[in-house]
């Protein structure tokens, strides 16, 4: 479906034709040493500014450094962009980038064939090979045939681009990544200018350096230009997003921006008490350079003290916040469950990464859902809501403060490292048009003795704060007398109190959105998804209704309680496949709440969704409804 | 060290003034919670109690200005006795919970309430923090040798070879030396202290609360049911004299039923001499809980009965920076370097584009 366009020729474009493209996907990957993460993010901001649609997908290894040229070293960066609104970075590669031996080995599968492979021959010496496994030189025994493969000398080309700039080798190959940006700036008729303006910024007090960095980037630019081996370059158009101002942001920074914005619309000030962990610590990283905004943080001794501080922070009146991935939830659990016990308002972040124990610390999963519904002792509800895009994380912040102050509880937001790392173009807010959260706390008092767990309507208990005369009272984990807050051994008490804290809960149900549906209202097959796996879950039904296929999606933000119209819904469909980067534990929930014979798409790599795999899913369903003699169900009602 | 940090909540509350004491008004008995007491008769947690509520009358810190904070144990039932605020929470955790609330109000007068077991076994690691950060809060460390609430398994605190239920052959476990730990973590207020002796018990509150900075005080506690006795040796009239050592800053340092002994630095270590013997009071050890380096304090916390009297007071009292102070001198300076934070512009920075209409 390419459009060969005629475009103006400059001297600095050469004759090479522009291929029109709806969109691309390009993986720049090489040693984690290779600054791929950094090539990755400036293709990405690059994309955006020219008013693409884009969608990356970070990878990279546990260990900092793992040993040169190994498998186990190698770090990749994905990026998508479009002319289309688009909700994932891509099952496959247009365009791979290969620095060295090892990245060509351990990514080349995601390369569609006849892609354009551009590989760093300097990458590829005896060791190299050795490292990768190869026994010849892929590059030159004929295996990648079915790919259009362009093999650069980057490293010597970028040394010899920078040998007037005086750096040593080991320095000037430390610019190789700009010259392998600026190759793929040419191939894809990119801006080199936000990257220059970029260059400018980090290394400004290194002239040398910034000089060097930003003549490999021409020099990549430029060899895009002159070398014959490269016929064609592409373009990728300005997506049509709704009017606004834009910028990329990834769910780390989206949740920690939410956070800040949250503080402000309650008037709470904020408090981050966190141990630093992996894939959550850019949260803090964030906050900790926001403290003129009044943003306290805290990096605690351990998990444990982390979460313990927001219940004093929240007992004083503050937004307490703490953030972790699932060994952090695990620690925190008990606290937690005092929290709950004490009805005291804060966030719990979990950024979820594929476990159990250290598991694969840097790769995403949804497998801790189980474990944030039930993974404490006692009857211990909270609310749960799960982010299911980077953007989309500023909103989960406001929403999850809004039902912890209204209902005086600790609710956990459920991240993954997907969503955490990857980036995503966001309509700037503003912060006026934001919810108000609304936070009262009782005033002073001389008279009647005050009453910690008087309830309002909503079950909610009043959030009196230290420092208010005549509100002394004492809260803890010991079961409390029912409104008094008393200490209480009443075993009719217990159980009064934990139905009241269930039904507290629960009863959040009324106060959150009825779950909506993507497509028709019932029939064959409903895709029921929640979490950071909503863009490949949405990319795959759309791509089912251009097949006239009958299937709608239904993607859960809150997953407890939840919305109140879940249970009938469900019900419309013949089936429903509930798809998740776990072994089906919504797929439970849903089976054991709503007695549905739900099927599951299960899918525990450590990896997203491909949107192929959803939509093979799907259509197989569908296929086993058509052979039941059951039919498919064109018509949308 | 003079700025008062800026906080959420205006109106820091003071203390000590007479003026504002006679204002409040407050007896011992205003401190107290309409809670019933509920430690066996004849816990040593009675006597701190008392003089604790003895201590805030004194003081006049209005009650709606306090806050205690305890874990689990015995001991950590105490905020439910005190007509304050207060957090009775998890095992272990009371010094993290009170971080928390320190850092957000600064303001406040808090207190930690622990035991060997809460403090130093499960809550070890956030003990040792929170007095390496120098937090303005005060740990008041009930020390009794025994699990009580667990119905009297041995301590990180017990002797060797104590015959427990959970030690039926004796303890094998080397009993950690509570103020060498916190000497160690560098504290910068520390005190021992026995519950009987109530005058002196009160001085160690009253100082503690003066001092800014993480205060910490060990009591002797006497648990009258699964390890009573234990410290027979710092309440007994007739032997405490001689097992116990009343620090006194400045002066030097003498004990015994007729102030008859004292101790004498040989080498690097102590020694007990007695005075008249070709040693006279200038030749003993003086007591100065100021010193700058904290090797004293350390050395006072490693003397133990019966090889040595044990001693009580201030073992140390010294100023440094605090956490809280710290943390929110660095969001005073972050506001007056960049400006208090607007976060409509903080949204637009950096690189962003605009799709259709350019906004007005």
């Amino acid at each position: 479906m390419y459009e060969i366009r005629a475009k103006t020729m400059t001297a600095a474009d050469g004759v090479k034709p522009v291929v029109d493209l709806q969109a691309a996907t390009v993986r720049f990957c090489g040693d984690s040493g290779d600054g791929m993460q950094l090539a990755g993010t400036q293709l990405t901001n690059t994309s955006a500014l020219a008013g693409n649609d884009v969608a990356t997908f970070p990878d990279y290894p546990a260990e900092i450094r793992a040993p040169r040229g190994t498998k186990a070293g190698v770090s990749g960066f994905q990026i998508h962009f479009a002319a289309d609104k688009i909700f994932t970075p891509g099952d496959q590669v247009d365009a791979l980038v290969a620095m060295n031996a090892a990245a060509l080995a351990t990514n080349l599968q995601d390369l569609v064939p006849h892609g354009i492979l551009i590989a760093n021959e300097d990458g590829f010496g005896k060791r190299d090979l050795e490292l990768a496994g190869y026994q010849q030189n892929p590059l030159e025994d004929g295996s990648l045939a079915a790919y259009q493969l362009h093999r650069v000398g980057m490293t010597r080309l970028t040394r010899e681009a920078v040998k007037s700039s005086g750096l040593s080798t080991k320095e000037a190959d430390r610019c190789r990544n700009f010259f392998a940006m600026g190759l793929v700036f040419w191939l894809y008729d990119r801006s080199l200018e936000p990257t220059e303006r970029f260059i400018l910024e980090k290394f400004g007090r290194r002239p040398a350096i910034a000089e060097a960095n930003r003549t490999a980037l021409r020099a990549g630019y430029n060899y895009g230009i002159t070398t014959e081996a490269i016929a064609r370059r592409f373009a990728v158009g300005p997506a049509d997003l709704p009017p606004g101002r834009y910028r990329n942001i990834t769910g780390n920074l989206a949740l920690a921006w939410g956070l800040m914005a949250a503080a402000e619309r309650s008037g709470c000030p904020l408090f981050y008490g966190t141990y630093p962990i992996t894939p959550a610590s850019d949260i803090l990283h964030e906050l900790a350079r926001r403290k003129n905004f009044g943003a306290r943080t805290f990096q605690a001794e351990d998990e444990i003290a982390a979460v313990t501080s927001v219940i004093g922070a929240a007992f004083g009146g503050a937004m307490g916040v703490t953030g972790t991935s699932g060994p952090g939830v695990s620690l925190k659990s008990e606290a937690i469950g005092l929290a709950v016990m004490t009805e005291l308002p804060m966030l719990v972040i979990n950024v979820q990464r594929a476990g159990p124990s250290t598991g694969l610390p840097t790769k995403t999963e949804q497998a801790d859902l189980f474990q944030t519904l039930y993974g404490r002792h006692g009857e211990c509800p909270l609310p749960v809501l799960a982010a299911r895009s980077p953007a989309d994380c500023f909103d989960v912040a406001l929403e999850a403060w809004r039902i912890a102050t209204g209902y005086m509880t600790p609710v956990v937001i459920l991240s993954d490292a997907h969503v955490a790392n990857g980036s995503e173009p966001w309509r700037i807010p503003k912060l006026d048009e934001l919810p108000k959260i609304e936070v009262t706390h009782p005033g002073p008092s001389d008279g009647e003795p005050f009453l910690p767990y008087a309830r309002d309507e909503r079950l909610s208990r009043p959030w009196a704060i230290p420092g208010t005369p005549g509100l002394m009272h004492r809260i803890g984990g010991l079961e409390t007398q029912d409104p008094t807050g008393a200490v209480s051994y009443d075993p009719a008490n217990h159980e009064r109190m934990v139905k009241l804290r269930g039904s507290k809960i629960a009863g959040i149900a009324r106060d959150i959105p009825p779950q909506a549906v993507e497509g028709p209202q019932s029939g064959a097959l409903l895709l029921l998804t929640w979490g950071g796996t909503y863009g490949a879950a949405a990319t795959a039904v759309r791509q089912l209704w251009k097949e006239g296929a009958s299937v709608a999606h239904a993607h859960l933000r809150h997953l407890n309680p939840f919305p109140a119209n879940l249970g009938e819904l469900v019900k419309r469909y013949r089936r429903v496949l509930v798809a998740e980067l776990n072994s089906g534990q919504l797929r439970t929930l849903v089976r054991a709440r709503f007695l549905v014979d739900a099927a599951g798409l299960n899918k525990i790599t450590g990896r997203p969704f491909a949107v192929a795999e959803i939509a093979s899913a799907m259509r197989l369903e569908l296929d086993q409804q058509n052979v039941k003699g059951r039919g498919r169900m064109p018509k949308v009602e | 060290m003079k700025t008062e940090p800026r906080t959420p909540y205006p109106e820091p509350f003071t203390m000590t003034t007479d003026s504002a004491i006679d204002q409040l008004k407050l007896s011992a008995g205003d401190y107290a919670s309409n809670q019933e007491v509920r430690w066996c008769p004849g816990c040593g947690d009675y006597a701190i109690l008392a003089q604790m509520k003895k201590t805030m009358a004194a003081l006049g810190v209005p009650r709606e200005n306090i806050v205690f904070v305890s874990g689990i144990g015995c001991s950590s039932r105490f905020p439910y006795y005190m007509n304050t605020y207060g957090i009775h929470s998890i095992h272990g955790r009371a010094p993290a919970i009170a971080t928390g609330l320190k850092i957000m109000r600064p303001e406040l007068f808090v207190w930690v309430i622990t035991g060997d077991g809460d403090g130093l076994s499960i809550g070890g690691n956030h003990l040792i923090h929170a007095i390496r950060r120098n937090l303005d809060i005060n740990i008041v460390l009930f020390n009794n040798r025994i699990y009580g609430l667990t119905k009297g398994q041995y301590s990180p605190t017990s002797p060797l070879a104590k015959v427990t239920k959970s030690s039926p052959m004796g303890s094998i476990d080397n009993p950690l030396n509570i103020l060498s730990v916190a000497v160690g973590c560098e504290a910068t207020f520390v005190a021992r202290t026995v519950d009987v002796n109530t005058k002196h018990l009160g001085m160690c509150l009253e100082r503690a609360a003066d001092h800014r900075g993480t205060s910490f005080i060990e009591v002797y506690q006497n648990c009258v049911v699964f390890n009573d006795g234990a410290f027979d040796y710092a309440t007994d009239r007739k032997l405490k004299s001689d097992a116990i050592l009343e620090l006194e800053h400045g002066k030097p340092m003498i004990f015994g039923k007729d102030r008859q002994k004292g101790i004498r630095l040989v080498g690097m270590e102590p020694e007990v001499v007695t005075l008249g013997e070709g040693v006279s009071e200038g030749d003993l050890l003086v007591h100065d809980e100021a010193a700058k380096e904290p090797s004293l304090a350390y050395f006072l916390s490693r003397m133990h009965y019966p090889d040595f009297p044990e001693p009580i007071g201030v073992f140390r009292a010294v100023d440094r920076p605090k956490y809280d102070e710290l943390l929110n001198r660095q969001i005073d300076e972050a506001v007056e370097a960049q400006g208090a934070g607007d976060l409509d512009r903080l949204l637009s920075s950096g690189e962003t584009w605009t799709v259709g209409q350019a906004e007005p």
